[in-house]
Order: structure tokens, then sequence, then C-alpha cells
């Protein structure tokens, strides 16, 4: 099947299987290999990318119900060689070890900021519950968050 | 000569230099990566624990569509060796272990037909149109089942399913006997899984035409890799490469050569073409190593002024279905260490180790030590609670002291340094645990419990070598070669292989501490067997302790030479020189200056006008091993509410005191003890692999196996204190597993002391809603 859609502000068009997952089309088609795969489940979250300003676990769609969506991946974050200010927030708070995880955060943690500008731990917390980690604990990186927050004007 | 240390040097809370490319999604995983014309890897699986394999029926498979090629065990066998069975070099009997089944399969998930196929999707159907008979076998899940005499037998050519038995330690028998008292307990480690973020994964690429293997591997020791499939494939070593790219997470589980990734390489050179294997989470749930599974029945003797003399436990440790790499060691680690922090003078495990129809088990974060330290706190907590003490006063009446070191332990550990009441005092103040225990103590009179649980744990890190071990060995020591560039940056290549540790980090400190350069300065190179000849890798809480101390002595001795060079240059006493700004000056007469650039190029340009003996280039490499394992300590206490309605424990506070030895990034120190905490709280609290009785596991996906969120954690108040150790130069202690080894006796500990008051003894992990509501139902009936 053709789909058209724009990830990252590039267009694209493309012919795929109708059962290729989305997660699958950016990261071996786009060669967009910062989404990840972490589970077979919808369980982990590494794979979350931006649709549509939402965030999704692109490992649970399929690549044409992507079709004439804007897509935002990890890659499309840091603008012109500099941090958006949530990855240079992980970074300063050493929220990420073995960075597994880390593309899947920083995007669930950006469409937190977006949608609750003053989240406090508990929400934080809360709003992570799709996204898991085996190496950092979390701690580091809900400070991140509440740094990047903060230093946007939000945050209490 | 003197130096003044750079910016970021030893001690900096310098940010990770391995970060902005992860952050960026820049990273490059196993998976990340294609090479034209490669094809995918599947498995077909078990679906039964113990079944005798019939007739396996590959043609509609082999008939689909980018469908290369159909292997069953019994073909493969026919040019591939069986997989190490470390148990075996031992003196055990091992049984044989195929990279896939032949004749019988003993656990679910065992690999019974590998398909090779243009995507992995088509892959996939491949797999799912193979048609295997079965004709399934009684199976035995439960350690001490397996043991009893009418059992089925997984390994008729072994006796029974026993797979060895050994003592550890001195007489306790004696000594039990003499005890004023003897308390007795049974507690379980249970069986868990790794679950690194990253599955495992292989892309094996052969170059005809080049004869050359290369092949990467999402791996915690590329070098050994190298070894292992070498000999394995009977493959020439020296043409044959490992690489380790990104790793997304090892905790111990990416050490074994696995049979997957063997395959993938065997694949590659039979086919000449490049081959991908990459687990699913689920696949990762059955075949990669689960860990622990160890059960003791403890005696322990006290007498009345509340001192242990004696402790016994008679340990069954569940291998798994066959032997990985390294099975055996785990419970004789624990043996070594079961006296814990204490002085205790007679102590012995009497080892059954197991074989069931399960997933083999090998090393997980904490290894046979974080068992160690939760038996034996527990032991404590069991103890103080029969003699009507308080958990603490019993600890510190048993402690070894800062002045008994270096300490024999009647296993045969010898404990090379420490201060572990420093950890503990230390904890205590944090916490003010006489107020903790007021408000225990008021909380309790209005039907809130709430418990407080302390763990004085000990562990031990950076493993010398077994001399004249043969076959599957890992050797003791580590290697660096640290370079310096014409133009003045630095290079250390490493034979540890980090893989979220922060060691291209603390490495880059190490070196810019010695040289007097930044960190930023420094690049760190690893991961890669033609980049540095040989390594060990990254495990057990090694790579700083051994691997660190390596870099420190390689960069020392690269300064030494660029010292006298640059005292040969300015015609100067090299005791004149001080070392600071990326140069040497004279200290009589700073203006006397020349650059470690200058130096560096100087001794490129040929041997021409350099000191007597010295080489043309400024290079030095170093291997360290450590006399002796390193003695890891701290205290942990935890702070519990348990909500008797629904059986719910709330952590309040979580207080983790370890020691660091020398803290080279306390960042990262910092980072490494949270990680840690959270696996052993998951283990506390949430995790299980659990098999039912006819052998399917029933958490076989992150649905049914919950490793903690974000929300399960409470946030953790960590120190670090600072006690150098003896047993290698930078005095550093490990730390990568002080978390998992402490938190789930401190968790534990607590839970069981919230429910005191309601007659509650003992309760096995994980202490989940539903297991703590019943025992506290069954206590009040
Ligand atoms: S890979 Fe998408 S949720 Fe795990
Ligand atoms: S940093 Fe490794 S899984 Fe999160």
């Amino acid at each position: 099947m053709k789909i058209a859609l724009r990830v990252n502000s590039q267009d694209v068009e493309a012919e795929v299987e109708p059962r290729l997952l989305l997660v699958h089309f950016l990261r071996e088609r786009l060669r967009l290999t910062g989404t990840h795969i972490g589970c077979d489940t919808s369980q982990c979250g590494a794979c979350t990318v931006h649709l549509d300003g939402r965030a999704v676990k692109s490992c649970s769609l399929l690549a044409v119900q992507a079709d004439g969506c804007a897509i935002t991946t990890i890659e499309g974050l840091a603008a012109d060689g500099v941090l958006h200010p949530l990855q240079a927030a992980f970074h300063e708070h050493h929220a990420l070890q073995c960075g597994f995880c880390t593309p899947g955060m920083v995007m669930a943690a950006h469409e937190l900021l977006g949608r609750t500008p003053m989240p406090d731990e508990a929400q934080i917390r809360a709003a992570l519950e799709g996204n898991r980690c085996r190496c950092t604990g979390y701690q580091n990186i809900v400070d991140a968050i509440r740094a990047a927050c903060e230093r946007a004007g939000g945050c209490t | 000569m003197k130096h003044a240390a750079p910016e970021g040097g030893i001690g900096a809370r310098l940010p990770r230099l391995e970060d902005p490319r992860l952050l960026v999604g820049g990273g490059c995983f196993v998976d990340d990566l294609q090479v034209p014309g490669m094809l995918h890897l599947d498995i077909l699986r078990s679906p039964h624990a113990h079944a005798r394999i019939g007739a396996i029926d590959a043609s509609a498979a082999r008939a689909l569509p980018g469908v290369a090629a159909v292997y069953t065990g019994a073909e493969l066998a026919q040019f591939l060796r069986a997989l190490p069975s470390a148990g075996g070099l031992q003196g055990f009997s091992a049984p044989e272990h195929h990279a896939l089944a032949i004749e019988r399969v003993r656990f679910v998930g065992e690999g019974v037909a590998a398909v090779l196929a243009s995507d992995r999707y088509l892959a996939r159907d491949a797999c799912e149109a193979i048609r295997v008979d079965y004709e399934p076998l009684p199976a035995v899940t439960d350690p001490e089942a397996a043991l009893a005499v009418c059992a089925p037998v997984l390994h008729e050519a072994l006796h029974g399913n026993r797979a060895f038995e050994l003592r550890i330690g001195n007489d306790t028998a004696e000594a039990l006997a003499g005890a004023e008292r003897v308390v007795r307990g049974r507690f379980v480690n249970q069986r868990i899984v790794p679950n690194t973020m990253e599955t495992r994964g292989a892309l094996a690429h052969f170059e005809p035409w080049q004869e050359r293997l290369t092949v990467w591997l999402s791996t915690q020791a590329p070098h050994l890799m190298r070894r292992e499939l070498a000999r394995l494939l009977d493959f020439p070593e020296h043409r044959l490469r490992v690489v380790a790219p990104d790793v997304g997470g090892a905790f111990g589980a990416k050490n074994n050569p696995y049979a997957e990734e063997l395959l993938a390489a065997a694949l590659s050179l039979r086919h000449r073409v490049p081959v991908k294997w990459i687990e699913e989470r689920q696949e990762h749930m059955l075949a990669t190593s689960h860990a622990r599974a160890q059960t003791v029945e403890v005696s322990a003797g006290v007498r009345a002024d509340g001192t242990l003399c004696a402790l016994h436990y008679r340990l069954v440790a569940d291998m798994g279905a066959y032997y990985h790499a390294i099975t055996h060691v785990g419970p004789m680690m624990t043996a070594a260490l079961m006296t814990g922090a204490y002085r205790i003078a007679h102590a012995a495990t009497d080892i059954v180790a197991v074989f069931t129809n399960t997933t083999p088990t090998d090393p997980y974060r904490g290894f046979g030590r974080a068992e160690a330290a939760y038996f034996v706190e527990r032991t404590m907590d069991l103890v103080a609670r029969e003699l009507g003490l308080d958990p603490l006063e019993l600890r510190r009446r048993n402690l070894i002291g800062r002045g008994e070191f270096p300490f024999a332990t009647p296993t045969g550990h010898v404990h090379e340094s420490g201060d572990f009441g420093l950890c503990l005092e230390r904890a205590l103040a944090r916490l003010d645990y006489e107020g903790a225990r007021r408000e225990q103590a008021r909380l309790r009179t209005v039907g809130r419990y709430l418990g407080i649980g302390l763990a004085t744990h000990v562990w031990r890190a950076g493993f010398p070598s077994v001399p004249g071990g043969k076959g599957y060995v890992v050797s003791g020591w580590e290697r660096s070669t640290v370079s310096l560039d014409p133009s003045g940056t630095a290079r250390a290549v490493i034979g540890t292989s980090p893989h979220g540790q922060g060691i291209v980090t603390t490495t880059a400190q190490i070196v810019a501490e010695a040289l007097g350069i930044r960190p930023q300065d420094v690049r760190v190179i690893h991961g890669d067997t033609d980049a540095l000849a040989h390594g060990n890798g990254t495990m057990g809480s090694r790579s700083l302790v051994v691997g660190g101390s390596a870099t420190w002595l390689a960069a020392r001795q690269l300064r030494e030479q660029a010292t006298r060079l640059a005292a040969h240059l300015l015609r100067l006493p090299a005791d004149r020189l001080v070392l600071r700004d990326g140069g040497f000056a004279d200290r009589e007469d700073p203006a006397k200056r020349i650059t470690l650039a200058a130096v560096a190029a100087h001794a490129q340009a040929g041997p021409r006008d350099l000191p007597a003996g010295m080489a043309s280039s400024l290079e030095a490499t170093a291997l360290f091993e450590q006399p002796n394992f390193v003695t890891c300590f701290g205290t942990h206490v935890c702070v519990v509410e348990v909500e008797p309605q629904t059986g719910e424990v709330r952590i309040l506070r979580y207080i983790a005191v370890d020691d660091a030895g020398r803290a080279v990034n306390p960042t990262v120190v910092e980072g490494q003890l949270h990680g840690g905490l959270a696996q052993g709280i998951g283990q506390a609290l949430l995790e299980e692999a659990v098999y039912d009785t006819a052998g399917q596991p029933l958490a076989a996906s992150f649905l049914e196996y919950a490793t903690p969120r974000a929300g399960d954690l409470p946030r953790f108040e960590v120190e670090l204190t600072e006690t150098p150790s003896s047993v290698n130069p930078l005095g550093a202690r490990g730390i990568g597993e002080a978390g998992t080894v402490g938190a789930p006796p401190a968790v534990v500990n607590a839970v069981l002391d919230a429910l005191a008051p309601l007659g509650v003894r003992h309760l096995d992990m994980p202490l989940t809603p539903q297991k703590v509501w019943r025992a506290i139902r069954e206590a009040r009936a």
C-alpha cells in the first residue's frame, strides 16, 4: 500500500506491506533508529514517538495507520545541533545510563510537559507509567523532567 | 614532578561524555545495524517443559518465499559443537547442551528449529509453518521436588537431577550443639528475569574473500565471546572480530555464549551471508538466563549475649535445565559470603545443585552475593526477634570491627579492608533511628503498621583469576592502553565493555587526572576486539576497580614517559617540572614551558633526540589484577508502611549509605546505586519468574512480569563514604551491585518488622499485596 506522511518535518512517501509496524517502518525503511523496540506487548515505551502531537507507541500502530499524519521522532527534537531543553536536562541530571529507554522517555516527557505544564513529582511518575527503564531507578529522570519544566517556567 | 588536578579529573561530578549521542537517537545498538543482503534468523521454540521430539516437518516452511534455510538440532549438530557447560570443568558431570535441542526438550523456550529468511516477518511465518511432533513427558520445576526419588529425570546420562553437591566452610555441628539457642528458618531467593531493556541480539557478517568474520553482539564481554565463538566454530581467532556496539543493559545476563548468537555466526559462515538475530521480549523471558533461584534452610547458633557462634545453610540451588557458562558459581559465591558483615567463627553451607525443567540460571547483578546478603540479613532479623533484641543491637554486637581487617571468614573468603560500622552509623544518623522507633510505637497504638528494615550488607567485586583454570575461564586481569596524539589529545583503549556504567566518562577522568588534561580531550575506545587484542569485559563490578586501575597505571606510565621527554627537551631535571594546563613548566621559572602536544609531536617525529631507551611514540599499556576481591559494603535502611486492608507496601524512606572506596565521579556512582536499588526493590516487592507445576511459565511478558515503573519506587536517599580499598591503586570499591545486594533484605526486613505485632515470622519475596494481605488475614484468624 502507498502511504504519505510527514516525518520530522519532511515529506515521505512509501510503498508498504499492510502488516508492517510503524516502528519497523521508521527504523528499517527510514533508518531512524533512535526509536527503539523493548517489548512485544506495548508495555515499555521505548518506541514512543509523536503522531500529530500525541505520544504514541509506534510498535502498536501499523505504518498504514500513519498515512496522512505528522510524526516526530527523537531525531527531530534537537534543532541545529542544540539539544532540546529536555535532552539537556537529561544530560545534566544523569537521567540515562545505557540510553536504550531514553528516546522513548524523552518523547513521553515532552508530551507530558505540553499537557501539564506544572507537574509535581507524583504526576511525573504517574505519567511515565508506560515507559520502563531498567538502569536508572527513574529518580534522575524525574529530576530532569522537573528541571526542564522549571527552566521553562513551569513546575511547582 | 607535581601536577595540578585538571577540571573534571578524579572526584568531579562531570556530566557523562557518552550522553549526547544517546539523547538524540544517535546510539548504535545491534538492531540498528544493517548489512546489505543480510538474512534474519528466527528460532522455533518448545511449547513444552519436557517432551521427546518426534518428527519435524519443515517442508512447508522451506517452500515459503524468502526462506533460505531451516535447520533442526540434529542437522546442526553435524557441523556445530555443543555449548559451553561449565559445570563439567569443575569435576561435576555436565549435561550436553546444544544450540538447538536434539531428541528432547527440557524447558519451555528451548530452541527446536532455526529459520533463515529474507526478513523478520517471513522468518516468523516460516517458524509457524514448521510442524513438530512432541511426546510430552512429566516435568518438574520445583528444585526440592526434583530431588525426590520418583521425580522425572531431565538428563538420563546423569544420576538423577542432582547437578552437584559441595560443602564450603568449617565444622558447624559442634558449635551448633554448644549454642545456647539455635534459630531456624527457611528463606527463598526467588527466580527472576534480568530484563535488560535492550534484549539480546547479534549480527554476524562473514566476508569470504577476506576470510573475516565480524560479529556485532549485545554483550558485556566481547573478548570472551571471540574466544568462545572461535572455539565453537573452529574459526581462527585472529580472523574473528567481535564488536559490542551500544548495549542496552546487560546486568550479568549478556556474559554467556548463547545458542542464538552462536547460530547467527555459524549460519553466516555456512551460507556466506550476513545473518541477524534479534530477541523479542517474550523470547527474552524464556531464553535469556534467569537468576537467583536459591533456597536455604538456616540454623543459627546464638550465645546468651547475642553473639552468633555458628551458622549452617542447606542451600538448594536451581540450575535450570542446563548449565550456562558459570551457572554453578552462584551458590559457591553465596556460600563464600554467607557470614556477611559478621564475626561468626563456625559457618558452612551444604550446597545441593539441581536440574529442573526451567530456563537455565546464570549471573544477574549481585550474582551469588545478593543471595548471601539476603539470607544472612534475614537471619539476623529472625535471631533478633527470637532473642527479643533490637535488630540494630544484634548487628552491633556481631559486626566485624574496623580494626579487624584483613578478616578471614570460615568459608575461605578474606575481607581485605573495610569499615562496616561507618556506613551503619551514617545511615542511622540520617534516619534518626530512635525517633523512627518511637514513631512506629505510637502508630501501632492507632492500628498503623510501620516497619523499619536494616541491611548491613557486604559483598565482593573484581574477582582474581583462578590459577590453572580450564575451559570456560574468566580471567581476573584487565588491560588498558593509553596514548598521546601528536596534537596533545589522548586515547584510552580499554578491555572492559561498558553498557550504561559511565565508564567512558570515568576512564576519561582518570586519564585526565594523570595527564593534566581535560576529560573532553580523552577519547575512550572499547567493545571492539580489533581495537584491543585482549581484554575480559564488564562484569562483577570490576570495570572501575580492575579496568579503571589498569587505565590509571597506564596513564601514569605515560605521564612518566612524557615527563622524561619534556625534561630532556627543556634540559631540566624531571623533578623541577609541573604538569598543568596541557603542558610542563619549570617550577622555578614558569616561562620555561613545553606543551604536552609538543612533547608528543617530538616523540612521534622519530627516534632522534630522545632520552635513552625511549620509543618514538608516547603510549603505555598496563595490565592489572587484584590480588583478592575488593570488599564492598554499605548499610541500607528502609521504612515502610503496610496497609492492612489491602496488603500494600508503601516505602516511606529508603536510605542507602555505601562505600565507594574512591568515587571517581560521584554522580555516576549514585546513578549506579539508584539503578541497583530499583532492581533490588523490584525483586523484594514485584518480580518473580513463576512456573506452574507442568512447567509452563506464568510470567512470560511485561504483562505478567513486573519490572518496577517510576510510580513503584520511592525517592532514594543515597550517601557515599570513601574508605580506600587495599587491593587496587585507585582505592576504589565496586558499587554496581550494591543496590541489588542491599535492597531485598532491607525491604523485606522492614515489611516483616511492620507485621511483627501480628506474629508474622517470615514471608518470601516478592511481597506482593496479595501475599501480604493473606498473611495478615491468616495471622488475625
Ligand atoms: S516496543 Fe513499543 S511499547 Fe515496547
Ligand atoms: S537507561 Fe538503560 S533502560 Fe533506561
